[in-house]
C-alpha cells in the first residue's frame, strides 16, 4: 500500500519543485501590475473616493472563497470515488486558505463598510451569507483536525465539504430571501449599473493574480502536508523497529 | 420491511423505556423558553412579537442536543457493528432510525408548542403556525443531525464539534421556519410561500441525509 500510495505523490512532489518559482514569480508580476493599475491607474469613484480600491482586493477574496470550496467537493469525490492519494491532500490543504480568503473577504468588507456605510457589519445578504460559508469554513478545519488518522479524516471531510456544496447555495437563496423580508430603505448596492474598463481591467488582472496566489499557496501546502505525511511515516516505522528489537 | 419497521419500534423503545431519555430535548425545549423571559424582561408585547424566533430557537438547539443519542449509543453498545452487516440498506435503517429520533424527539417539541406559546403570548392563530412549521421543519433538523452524528460517530470527543458542523447547514430551515411564523402573523407575505419552501428543504434533507450519513458510517467504521 506505502508503495502506490506514494507514486502518485512523488511525481507531484518533482513537479510542485519545478512549477513552485514559476507560480510565485508569475504571482508577484501580476501582483505588481494588478495592484499598480488598482492604486494609479484606476480614477477614485465620484461618491466612494479612495475607498473603491479596496474592492480591488475584496473581489478576487470573494470569487476564491467560494471556488475553494468547490475545488475541494471535487477533491472529495476524488477521494471518496477513486481513493486518490492526493485528493485528500488538496482537501486538507485548500481548506485553511479558503478559511483565510474568506476571511479576507469579510476583514477588507467590514473596513469598506465603515466609511461607507458608517458601520463595521450590517446584516446584509451578501455579508451574512459569506459569514456562514467561514463558519462552515471553520467546522471543516475543526473536523480535519478532531480526527487523527489522516485518511479517516480525509473521508468524513470530504462528506461534509459535498454535503455543503449542496448546502451552500440553499444557504444562499434562503438568505437573500430573509434579506429582503427584513431590508430597510438602504442603499448597499455599490456602484451603477455596469463597471467602467478602468475599473473593470485592473480588477480582472487582481482577480487572476490572486487567483496565481491561491495556486502558488495550495501547491505549497500539499507539498508540505505530503512532506508531513511522510516524515509521520518514517517516524512510526523508526517506533516500530526499535520496540520490535527490544521485546526479543 | 419487517427489518425496517423492527429498527423503528427497537429504538422507540429504547427511547422510551428507562435510561432512553426520550423527553429530554421537551424538557431543555421548555428551559430555554423559560430562560428567555429572563434575559429580554417580562415585556408582552416583545415576547408576542419575537415569541416565534424564541420558539424555533428552542426548537433547533432541543433537536441537537438529541443528536448525540441517535447513533453514539449503539457505537458505544456494539450493536452499530451488527447494524452495520445487517442485510437491510443502511440507508433505510438511517432513515427508521431518523424516524424514530423525529418521533421521541420532534413530536413533543411541536406537542409542547401551545402550552409554551401561551405563555409567550402569542395569538392562537400565531402558536398554530409555530406548531406547524416545527412540525414540517423538524424531520429537516434530524436528517441534517443525522449527517453530523455519523460523520462523528468514529470520534470519541466530536461532542462539541457536531453543532459546529451542523448548525450552519440549518440555516435555510430556520430562515424559512421562522419567515413562514411571522408571514402568518404579520403578513404581508402569504403564509404558503415560505411554508412550502420549509417542505421542500424538508424533502431535500430527506433525501440528501440518509443516504450522506450512510457513506460517512461506511467509511468511518471501515
Amino acid at each position: 500500500m506505502p508503495l502506490i500510495d506514494l507514486a502518485n505523490p512523488s511525481r507531484f512532489l518533482a513537479f510542485a519543485e519545478r512549477a513552485l518559482p514559476w507560480l510565485a514569480g508569475l504571482t508577484a508580476a501580476l501582483l505588481a501590475v494588478g495592484l499598480y493599475l488598482a492604486l494609479f491607474v484606476a480614477p477614485d469613484d465620484y461618491q466612494q473616493g479612495a475607498t473603491v480600491k479596496i474592492m480591488f482586493l475584496h473581489v478576487p477574496f470573494a470569487w476564491l472563497s467560494m471556488m475553494c470550496w468547490g475545488l475541494m467537493s471535487i477533491a472529495g469525490l476524488g477521494t471518496l470515488v477513486w481513493r486518490h492519494p492526493l485528493a485528500d491532500v488538496t482537501a486538507k490543504a485548500a481548506a485553511p486558505i479558503g478559511a483565510a480568503f474568506t476571511f479576507l473577504c469579510l476583514l477588507t468588507g467590514s473596513l469598506w463598510g465603515r466609511p461607507m456605510w458608517g458601520t463595521y457589519w450590517v446584516w446584509d445578504a451578501r455579508l451574512t451569507s459569506v459569514l456562514v460559508l467561514f463558519l462552515m469554513y471553520l467546522g471543516l478545519l475543526a473536523l480535519w483536525r478532531a480526527v487523527d488518522d489522516p485518511s479517516r479524516a480525509a473521508r468524513a471531510a470530504a462528506i461534509l465539504t459535498i454535503v455543503g456544496a449542496i448546502n451552500i447555495p440553499i444557504i444562499k437563496f434562503s438568505v437573500d430571501w430573509w434579506n429582503t423580508l427584513h431590508q430597510s430603505a438602504s442603499v448597499l448596492r455599490m456602484g451603477g449599473p455596469a463597471i467602467d474598463p478602468t475599473i473593470l481591467r485592473p480588477l480582472l488582472v487582481m482577480a487572476l493574480a490572486m487567483t496565481f496566489l491561491f495556486a502558488t499557496l495550495l501547491i505549497g501546502a500539499m507539498r508540505n502536508e505530503i512532506l508531513r505525511r511522510r516524515v509521520r511515516d518514517l517516524e512510526r516505522q523508526g517506533v516500530t523497529r526499535r520496540s520490535g528489537a527490544n521485546t526479543p | 420491511m419487517s427489518a425496517f419497521t423492527a429498527m423503528l419500534a427497537r429504538d422507540l423503545r429504547l427511547a422510551t423505556r428507562a435510561g432512553g431519555g426520550a423527553l429530554m430535548g421537551v424538557l431543555f425545549f421548555f428551559i430555554v423558553v423559560t430562560l428567555m423571559p429572563f434575559a429580554l424582561g417580562p415585556d408582552l408585547a416583545l415576547l408576542q412579537r419575537i415569541g416565534p424566533a424564541i420558539l424555533w430557537l428552542g426548537a433547533l438547539l432541543a433537536n441537537l442536543l438529541a443528536l448525540d443519542r441517535l447513533l453514539a449509543i449503539d457505537q458505544e453498545d456494539g450493536s452499530l457493528d451488527l447494524i452495520l452487516n445487517a442485510p437491510l440498506p443502511l440507508e433505510l435503517t438511517l432513515i427508521a432510525k431518523a424516524a424514530a429520533h423525529w418521533l421521541t424527539t420532534g413530536i413533543p417539541l411541536v406537542v409542547a408548542t401551545p402550552l409554551l406559546g401561551l405563555m409567550l403570548n402569542l395569538e392562537p392563530a400565531s402558536t398554530a403556525a409555530v406548531a406547524l412549521t416545527l412540525l414540517a421543519g423538524t424531520p429537516a433538523l434530524t436528517c441534517i443531525g443525522l449527517i453530523g452524528a455519523a460523520l462523528l460517530v468514529a470520534l470519541r470527543r466530536g461532542g462539541l464539534l457536531l453543532p459546529i458542523l451542523i448548525l450552519p447547514l440549518t440555516v435555510p430551515v430556520l430562515i424559512f421556519g421562522v419567515s413562514a411564523c411571522n408571514a402568518a402573523i404579520v403578513g404581508p407575505m402569504p403564509f404558503g410561500a415560505p411554508f412550502t419552501i420549509l417542505c421542500a428543504l424538508t424533502l431535500v434533507s430527506l433525501v440528501v441525509g440518509p443516504f450522506a450519513a450512510a457513506a460517512a458510517l461506511r467509511h468511518a467504521m471501515e
